[in-house]
């Protein structure tokens, strides 16, 4: 009878618009997460000398350019024959890659999540994320909260100055080249961020604080919410399984916590994953080979990483990994709302690594590149903000680039974002079969615990409009709403 | 809302909208980088319909448009006429927004080359029927990237891949103060 369509969706960064199908009997059979905006790198990339890869390619994403612009560099690193960095080299990618880690967390539960879990939380199992729309929004948060809204733009704020320090830039430097880096941290640069880390932390603990206990005072409604049963893949540190987000080996497990991939050189990741093409949207299906397409897909980013990983390599974080991980007795947690805890603990975890790094002397060494015999194929690896993203670029003796594939964070997280649109709306239209403002909002929470970057996915970025439309076993559109102020009549 | 709506419908605080067509959203990125400099601003002006809050279609007039990105579909294009039409003035925020930016890169391609790249080539593509997305749920892609002053008439340009924020919170400050904006010639960039 119906399909229902959500279109845009808020707070998302990138373009989306949500269908849902109905079955004769007017149950929910399907949700569908349409992305709908193509942009074609790995086309216009062809072509392209490899050295200006890493500054092209970050501009799939404004949000987490560092991810591509490394992930980019680490391929052309094996490229030129120049994978083992200098530590001088080594170390500036890792600092540029936690601050963006720190930025871009900080910025998705602040300014992005934070009103979804500061207001409309009056106690009745239905409004937990029920925030009204005036609220949803950070300098709502930063009225009713002044201390910790005003904390969360300062935090991504550090976090984009370490950044800058490391990449010239704030937004799309250029910090990595083939090889190596092209400039050390400045012992200036050093001493502004040292004189903000330790607050940093301190801050960071507070919002896993903000986010433990949002979970766990809501936990009857958040154990049920948009959740379901997933596998998890991540990068781990190759010896000890340790959280690792600029380099490490594939690892993937069940809902259970069964081992299905461990130990994956990146460069072979196509031993393990495939992606599906579905008409309805430009947004690939990875999925892991071994289980095929129905059930081989799986999550990424925070959640799955501390699902994946066996601890967290820096104290703080990793005692609030345990904490974490007691409320599952251990096992995987496959709830969509655990994201938001999962990525504050991250968040912590960043900023330890940041405060650690800076006093490391090799940051003002001056051996930033090196190389070695020339490859024509190489795949680069990294634990974005978001999840894992794959480059993966072949290059001709021109130094012309002839080859690009790119899996990026969200696409992964395809199949797990429509099984989370899916239950919200299983368990919304069984009460009341009609597109609501609950449904509407429903779905944006879902989604948005995810942190897409729909943008990076199409290899874009773009508006974010929720359009629902429920459509009936038939293909008939049944009601239609674009969420809107004025709240047409479906 | 009709057209007489609107016009009596004019807020008391300026208001403030802003969209990301084709572009990568580092240009909001660098709004956000005014840091605290948003409360402040927050103090001053309304933010209509912006992907940073859940306000998805105009309710009134806005004074400022700022839009990041060109038109690569015929969604863009309807959007980016909808802000002509509701707001003032109309700032291209970035290089995208200005001359289509790295999505142009598209322009001297054929489109189907980069559909097929993407899901016919790719190396570890699974798609036995040959798929290309096409379904009435995806807008049509347009032949070629659009710069957005070739769609509809654009007040004021921005340059940088992103714009520094200190040039767009010098633009945005005197565009409410009602004078001309006068970017610093360091943040004048063409990157």
């Amino acid at each position: 009878m119906k399909k229902i369509t959500i279109d845009p969706l808020t707070r998302v960064e990138g373009h989306g618009k949500v269908t849902i199908h109905l079955d004769d009997a007017g149950d929910v059979k399907e949700a569908r997460l349409h992305i709908i905006e193509f942009r074609g790198f790995e086309r216009f990339i062809l072509g392209r000398p490899f050295w200006e890869v890493p500054v092209i390619v970050q501009r799939l994403c404004g949000i987490c350019p560092v991810s591509h612009h490394l992930a980019a560099a680490k391929a052309m690193d094996r490229i030129v024959g120049g994978e083992q960095l200098t530590p001088t080299a080594e170390k500036m990618r890792r600092l540029m890659h936690y601050g963006q880690i720190f930025q871009s967390h900080a910025l998705h539960f602040f300014h992005l999540s934070s009103p979804d879990l500061l207001f409309g939380t009056d106690g009745s199992a239905a409004s937990a994320f029920a925030a009204p729309r005036e609220q949803r929004h950070v300098l709502a948060v930063a009225k009713s909260f002044p201390e910790l809204g005003r904390q969360g733009i300062l935090m991504r704020k550090f976090g984009q100055e370490v950044i800058q320090a490391t990449a010239g830039k704030k937004i799309h430097g250029t910090g990595a080249i083939p090889g190596g880096v092209n400039r050390n941290l400045s012992v200036e640069a050093r001493d502004h961020l040292r004189k903000d880390a330790d607050q940093m932390i301190r801050w960071s603990k507070k919002a896993v604080a903000v986010a433990r206990d949002f979970t766990m005072d809501h936990l009857l409604e958040i154990a049920t919410f948009g959740a379901f049963d997933s596998n998890h893949l991540s990068l781990v540190r190759p010896r000890d399984g340790a959280l690792e987000l600029y380099d490490g080996v594939l690892r993937a497990i069940d809902k259970d916590g069964k081992t299905l991939v461990d130990g994956l050189e990146d460069q072979r990741y196509l031993e393990a994953l495939s992606e599906e093409v579905r008409p309805w949207t430009y947004m690939k299906f990875p999925f892991l080979k071994t289980l095929g397409p129905q059930h081989g897909w799986y999550r990424v980013g925070p959640l799955a990483r501390l699902n994946t990983c066996r601890f967290v390599p820096s104290p703080e974080a990793e005692a609030a990994r345990i904490e974490f991980q007691a409320v599952t007795h251990q096992k995987p947690n496959n709830v969509t709302m655990a994201y938001h805890w999962a990525r504050m603990i991250e968040l912590l975890h960043a900023g330890e690594v940041i405060r650690d790094l800076l006093d490391d002397a090799d940051l003002q060494g001056e051996d930033l590149v090196t190389q070695g015999p020339r490859r024509e194929e190489a795949v680069g690896i990294i634990e974005a903000p978001r999840g894992t993203l794959i480059h993966h670029y072949r290059v001709d003796r021109n130094d012309q680039v002839t080859m690009c594939n790119l899996i990026v964070s969200t696409t992964h997280n395809n199949e797990p974002m429509n099984q989370a649109i899916m239950r919200v709306a299983q368990d919304t239209l069984a009460k009341k079969p009609e597109i609501t403002e609950g449904l509407l909002n429903g779905i944006e929470v879902a989604v948005r615990a995810y942190d897409p970057c729909l943008s990076c996915a199409t290899h874009a970025m773009g508006k974010m409009p929720l359009q629902v439309q429920v459509v009936d076993a038939h293909g008939a559109v049944a009601a239609e709403r674009i969420r809107s102020h004025e709240l047409d009549a479906p | 809302m009709t057209s007489s709506q609107e016009a009596t419908n004019h807020p008391e605080k300026p208001r403030i909208a802003t969209v990301s067509l084709a572009g990568c959203f580092g240009c909001h990125m660098s709004i956000l980088d005014i840091d605290e400099r948003i409360l402040a601003l927050a103090e001053i002006v309304d933010f209509a319909r912006s992907p940073i809050n859940d306000y998805k279609t105009f309710d009134g007039r806005c004074t400022v448009g700022i839009i990041e990105g060109g038109c690569c579909n015929e969604e863009n294009v309807h959007v980016l006429e909808d802000f002509r039409k509701n707001c003032d003035v109309l700032v291209s925020l970035g290089d995208c927004a200005i001359n289509g930016g790295i999505p142009a890169m598209r322009n001297n391609i054929p489109l189907r080359e980069c559909l097929e790249e993407a899901y016919l080539k790719s190396p570890g593509v699974y798609n036995p029927s040959g798929t290309i997305p096409n379904d009435e749920e995806l807008p049509l892609l347009l032949n070629r990237v659009y710069p957005c002053n070739e769609v509809v008439k654009i007040d004021h340009f921005i340059p940088g891949c992103p714009p520094p924020a200190d040039a767009i919170f010098e633009v945005l400050s005197a565009l409410l103060a009602g004078r001309t904006p006068a970017i610093a010639y360091g943040d004048l960039k063409y990157d």
